[in-house]
């Protein structure tokens, strides 16, 4: 790229005056109360590090409980039914609201400084989905103080936790708040999504982009297809247990195994989901260690890549002992290994690059060393359990906890904490202790070693899991006394990290580059993030161009100052980062907070049955999420923008060229792996059955079906044509042809209702017929968002505010449609077209 | 025959220490696994280590050394040779019991194990509870069921588990080289007394073997003084038949344990009280102490000398 400036920079001196200081206006962090309707990255991300970390301290807590518990043998300190509530809110806690928020959490943090963004792409959605986390996750962490938390392990198998053997509130409180907290996870993995691919500094093509972005980028593809499993699977166990729809249940039809594939299909993508961003960390800070460009790094990038494909077949190794086909187990045993490869590609190539450089002794050192001896030590063990006949004899022991302990507090703890000490400086300026640093890193590390590694042997020893006590005569004594003690060393070292941290943390400097590290995020950065967006020729910028700092700050890249008035970032090209146009971003609202609080209590207070006031609280989200919709897609403020000296870039952009277009296309991704997942669960059903539909049950005439689809043919014909219009310039027929898909849409979902009525199913009668239903029941909840939809976009037409060039609202809507055509399409050729292949 | 000696050692729950042929073999895997895993790991940290040695100037690295031969090629031969071993050496999947074995069928409950025989000779079904007898030598298939939640049938002298699913019926082909006796655990979460589920295996010679299968066939030991008689019959008055079978007493539910000869055996409430002196009586009266949430009350209100009574005659009860 030529730029017009005499230099060779993209922007030229003086800037104008009161350029920088409309730049901070834009900017500026709300004060006092006020700063719950931030919606800047740079504050969210800070509030969603420290509640994920409160998490860890809370499921740490709920660990040591556990931990005195088994200290000795017949142990009487912890009830097995008070023990049974810890160990189940320890592991969903530390998993669910500890360790992907906390990954994705710092990638909200420090992901768009790295990319040279000011700020993520969707600010208020990241605000959104930070707050409903936070209070659903909360109000869920308070059940264990009212004697109502689930007790039935993390992983939640029924029959146990079905209603029969679970009657109390804890399964539901499980069921719908975890159940939410997965859609606050989803919206920041398509968020990060858009910024990794819509948001980079021109010149970052893909191949000079950090390998934290590849991470996080894989990492959140597969939270777009893994946790969709958990949100079908949660769906169906909750549809049983409040109105009896037997998914799980053998005696009528159902499967216990099908929760098992169903979790595990999410569960075991979600343990490299919290790994990789972790490794994405290590390779950012291992080259800053070694003062040496990190060796291998485009192996590292195609490792990365390899494990988020290979993860996804390995599920099945979680059930090794659930009797499955013996095929299909060696299968998933071979693949198991396999997914070593690129771990071991990754591991070699850190040790690689300590090598050739010269290593600095610092606090991340430490923790980088400590993050290699253990995962390492984890991930042996992990090939271990991968060998069949040996995991027959160590599932579900003790030996599991130390591997699965060695691979996450390993994998992604160390190099958690190594990353707060190595980006202190960049969040306040300060560098933590360094002595203080060995003694946290000495006692977390012995401490955590002399807990779990002796529980290899307890396992082996014959310890099985999830158990609140132990007979004395078994050998285990001595183990789970050691165990105990390295517990609580772990602990005082995480305590002694806090009391560091908040000792430092109290007054705020501007920051500099303490360990001369070569990427982005190490510029100074303010509420707007760094003052001019950096044009990128290399992969260590801060190495390659040591003017960079300077030139950056005196405003002598892109985007200088302000166009709008308001808070604007550059997209660029997805693969070589050229710039394509200016987007303007949302400055700071009260809608996510209030959409948020009403998610959450929309969702609690129907688990305790108010509701009536539940029914408030999402009446409330939908108008706050109506309302904040409302503000956005608006024309732009002007045709162009000069972003550089002579260079101008649209405002805002239509269509496929907008990145809110992509984001619904990652949306659909995730809605149609949910249905993915329903249509597996009744498939799985069907195979189980001898006869399909079973005996009692029967399918609709091919008319209902015909009709069906007819009318949800129709009704995307009709979108297409309102689509056509406002680029015509003819507004007025947009409304009426929006409300005719809405009627077309709502017909279909009359006649399949009524189809299935008059032939007769019953959701309680048979799995089969739950299934039918539940595939019934979801397109019907798309039916219902369409309505809400479709009347949004009429009211955006009568209202004049849908044009030309503001035409989101039209095309976002026009996409969901679509897909909901195809999906029900789609549902009826499974339903009535399986029984002929049965 | 009398049971083995009482009480028992431990190492009996380890996977290091077999009991048969199969689970022998696992145990040897186990420990290629385990020296092959710290050979590995020693070397990696050996480079982790040298890495950090501190020097003059950068060292160049070969990439190619280190990414395709560390990072590839090593682990894929590895694990290559790993995979062909292991696969040579995991026992085939039978459909069926092989002729000559012995069948018998075990179905968890929360918290127990309902075990099951036929006795050839008579013909009759004979049940007990928390004990499995084999014959040394011989093979056994166990058909594994539930009826309400996951469990899963683990001993691991005997060789690797399997989950115990609602709705199916899985098995598990077992053979003991010798007598003695161990101990197993169901081993997946099923509740609030998971943790005390237990169940204790005795093998004996074949002969031995048959000897106490002929007794278990027989019906219940009739009482023979009139602290016995008492305790029969504060057995049906206590209403005890509602949830046990005495077989020739009381036949009429399935719903808890079949107590016909419970004085043979080496625990009582599945592996959790040793069967000693004293030990029926403080389990039936305090049922809920030692194993709170069993589906079984405490029998609080019973006085003295009924509950000496009700234990005396269910330890005759051999």
């Amino acid at each position: 790229m030529t730029f017009h400036t005499a230099d060779g920079l993209p922007s030229s001196l003086p800037r104008p005056p009161g350029e920088v200081e409309r730049l901070e206006r834009a900017w500026e962090a709300p004060k006092g109360w006020r700063l719950l309707s931030a919606v800047n990255n740079s504050q969210i991300g800070v509030f969603y590090i420290a509640t994920a970390l409160l998490f860890f301290v809370l499921a740490g807590v709920l660990g040591l409980m556990m931990r005195a518990q088994l200290a000795l043998p017949d142990n009487t300190l912890l009830s097995a039914q008070t023990y049974n509530q810890v160990f189940t809110m320890h592991g969903t806690v530390m998993m669910f609201l500890f360790a992907v928020p906390v990954v994705e959490a710092i990638a909200v943090y420090l992901l768009p400084g790295m990319l040279g963004a000011r700020d993520l792409p969707f600010p208020r959605l990241s605000a959104y989905a930070f707050w409903a986390y936070a209070i659903g996750g909360i109000a869920f962490f308070c059940t264990i103080f009212f004697g109502v938390s689930p007790d039935g392990g993390w992983f939640m198998y029924p029959p146990l936790t079905g209603k029969e053997h679970s009657p109390g509130l804890g399964a539901d409180f499980w069921l719908l708040g975890i159940g939410f907290i997965e859609i606050s996870a989803i919206a920041g993995a398509i968020e990060l999504i858009i910024g990794i691919l819509f948001t980079r500094a021109p010149g970052m093509t893909l191949s000079r982009m950090p390998v934290y972005a590849w991470a996080m980028l894989v990492s959140a593809f597969m939270i777009v297809f893994a946790f969709p499993a958990i949100i079908a699977g949660t769906l169906l166990l909750e549809l049983e247990r409040a109105f009896d729809w037997p998914f799980f249940i053998a005696a009528r039809g159902g499967d216990p195994v099908l929760w098992q594939h169903l979790f595990w299909f999410f569960g075991h993508p979600e343990v490299y989901i919290i790994f990789l961003p972790a490794a994405g960390m290590v390779s950012m800070m291992v080259p800053a260690m070694a003062r040496t460009p990190l060796v291998g790094h485009r192996a590292i990038v195609v490792a990365l890549v390899a494990v988020g494909f290979i993860s996804f077949a390995l599920w099945a190794h979680h059930m090794f002992t659930a009797g499955l086909s013996r095929h299909a187990m060696l299968f998933v045993s071979a693949a198991s290994f396999a997914v070593a490869i690129p771990s071991a590609v990754q591991v070699f190539s850190w040790i690689a690059t300590f090598w050739r450089g010269r290593v600095q002794m610092t606090a991340p050192t430490l923790f980088l060393l400590g993050f290699h001896f253990i995962f390492v030590l984890g991930g042996l063990t992990g090939i271990m359990v991968a060998v069949l006949p040996f995991d027959w004899q160590v599932h579900d022991t003790y030996f599991i906890v130390a591997h699965l302990h060695y691979v996450l507090i390993g994998g992604m703890v160390f190099p958690m904490f190594a990353g707060l000490y190595y980006w202190a400086p960049v969040f306040n300026g300060h560098r933590l202790s360094e002595r203080c640093a060995r003694w946290v890193f000495g006692l977390m590390f012995g401490g955590f070693n002399l807990a779990f590694f002796p529980m290899h042997i307890s396992g082996l020893l014959g310890m099985p899991r999830r158990v609140y006590t132990y007979a004395g005569d078994l050998g285990w004594n001595l183990l789970n006394l050691l165990s105990s003690l390295g517990s609580f060393i772990l602990a005082l070292g995480v305590l002694l990290f806090f009391i560091d941290a908040a000792r430092v943390f109290r007054k705020k400097i501007d920051h500099d580059n303490p360990w001369n590290a070569p990427t982005l995020e190490w510029l100074p950065q303010e509420d707007y993030g760094m003052r001019s967006i950096p044009q990128i020729a290399s992969r260590e910028p801060l190495w390659d161009r040591p003017t960079l700092a300077a030139e950056v700050v005196a405003g002598r890249h892109w985007l200088p100052g302000t166009h709008s008035g308001g808070r604007e970032t550059l997209v660029t090209s997805w693969r070589d980062a050229v710039p394509q146009h200016l987007l303007v971003l949302p400055g700071d609202s009260w809608w996510p907070f209030i959409a948020a609080a009403g998610t959450a209590g929309f969702f609690l207070l129907l688990t305790v049955a108010q509701v009536v006031l539940a029914f408030a609280c999402g009446i409330t989200a939908i108008v706050a999420i109506v309302a904040w919709l409302w503000q956005t897609d608006q024309p732009p403020h002007a045709a162009t923008a000069e972003v550089a000296d002579g260079i101008f870039l649209p405002v805002g952009a239509r269509g496929m060229a907008s990145h809110s277009w992509w984001a619904m296309i990652i949306l659909l991704c995730v809605d149609a792996t949910v249905f993915a997942s329903l249509v597996f669960a009744h498939v799985h059903v069907s195979m189980a059955a001898e006869v399909c539909p079973p005996p009692g049950a029967s399918l609709p005439g091919a008319f209902w079906p015909l009709a069906s689809g007819a009318l949800l043919l129709a009704g995307s014909a009709a979108m297409l044509g309102a689509q056509a219009l406002p680029a015509r310039g003819r507004r007025a027929p947009v409304w009426a042809l929006v409300l005719l898909a809405v009627l077309c849409v709502l017909a279909t979902f009359g006649l399949d209702g009524r189809g299935q009525q008059l032939a007769g199913l019953s959701p309680t009668a048979d799995a089969w017929s739950a299934t039918v239903a539940a595939m019934l029941a979801w397109q019907g909840f798309h039916v219902a968002v369409l309505l809400i939809m479709g009347l949004y976009v009429c009211a955006r037409a009568w209202s004049g505010k849908l044009r030309s060039d503001a035409r989101a609202s039209l095309d976002n809507t026009a996409l969901l449609w679509h897909y909901v055509t195809v999906q029900g399409l789609a549902a009826m050729g499974v339903i009535h077209l399986m029984p002929l292949f049965g | 025959m009398s049971a083995p000696l009482l009480p028992l050692a431990p190492q009996l729950q380890s996977v290091l220490a077999p009991a048969g042929e199969a689970a022998a073999r696992i145990t040897s895997l186990s420990w290629l696994l385990i020296i092959g895993a710290t050979l590995i790991f020693v070397f990696v940290m050996a480079l982790l280590a040298g890495s950090l040695r501190r020097r003059d100037g950068a060292r160049p690295v070969s990439p190619r050394l280190w990414i395709l031969g560390g990072g590839v090629v090593f682990p894929l031969v590895v694990l290559t040779a790993l995979l062909v071993w292991t696969m040579a050496r995991t026992p085939g999947w039978m459909e069926r019991p092989p002729p000559g074995a012995l069948i018998v069928g075990i179905t968890a409950h929360m918290w127990w194990w309902e075990v099951r025989y036929r006795d050839s000779a008579t013909g009759r079904e004979v049940a007990l509870a928390n004990e499995l007898h084999l014959p040394a030598g011989r093979p056994v298939w166990l058909g594994l069921s539930s009826p309400d939640v996951i469990h899963s049938f683990w001993v691991p002298a005997l060789g690797g588990k399997m989950d115990m699913v609602p709705g199916r019926v899985d098995h598990l082909m077992v053979q003991v080289d010798q007598p003695g006796s161990w101990r197993g655990q169901c081993a997946e979460y099923c509740g609030e007394q998971h943790a005390r589920m237990a169940l204790h295996v005795v093998a004996h010679a074949p002969a031995d073997f048959d000897a106490w299968l002929a007794g278990q066939a027989r019906p219940a030991a009739a009482p023979d003084a009139a602290l016995l008689e008492r305790g029969r019959a504060a057995f049906l008055v206590q209403r005890c038949n509602a949830c046990h079978t005495v077989r020739s007493v009381a036949d009429e539910s399935r719903l808890g344990p079949d107590l016909t000869h419970v004085g043979s055996r080496l625990y009582l409430g599945a592996g959790t009280l040793l069967n000693q002196r004293g030990a029926m009586a403080h389990w039936v009266a305090h049922t809920q102490d030692v194993k709170p949430g069993a589906r079984m009350p405490s029998s609080t209100d019973m006085d003295a000398d009924t509950l000496a009574a009700l234990a005396a005659w269910l330890e005759h009860l051999k």
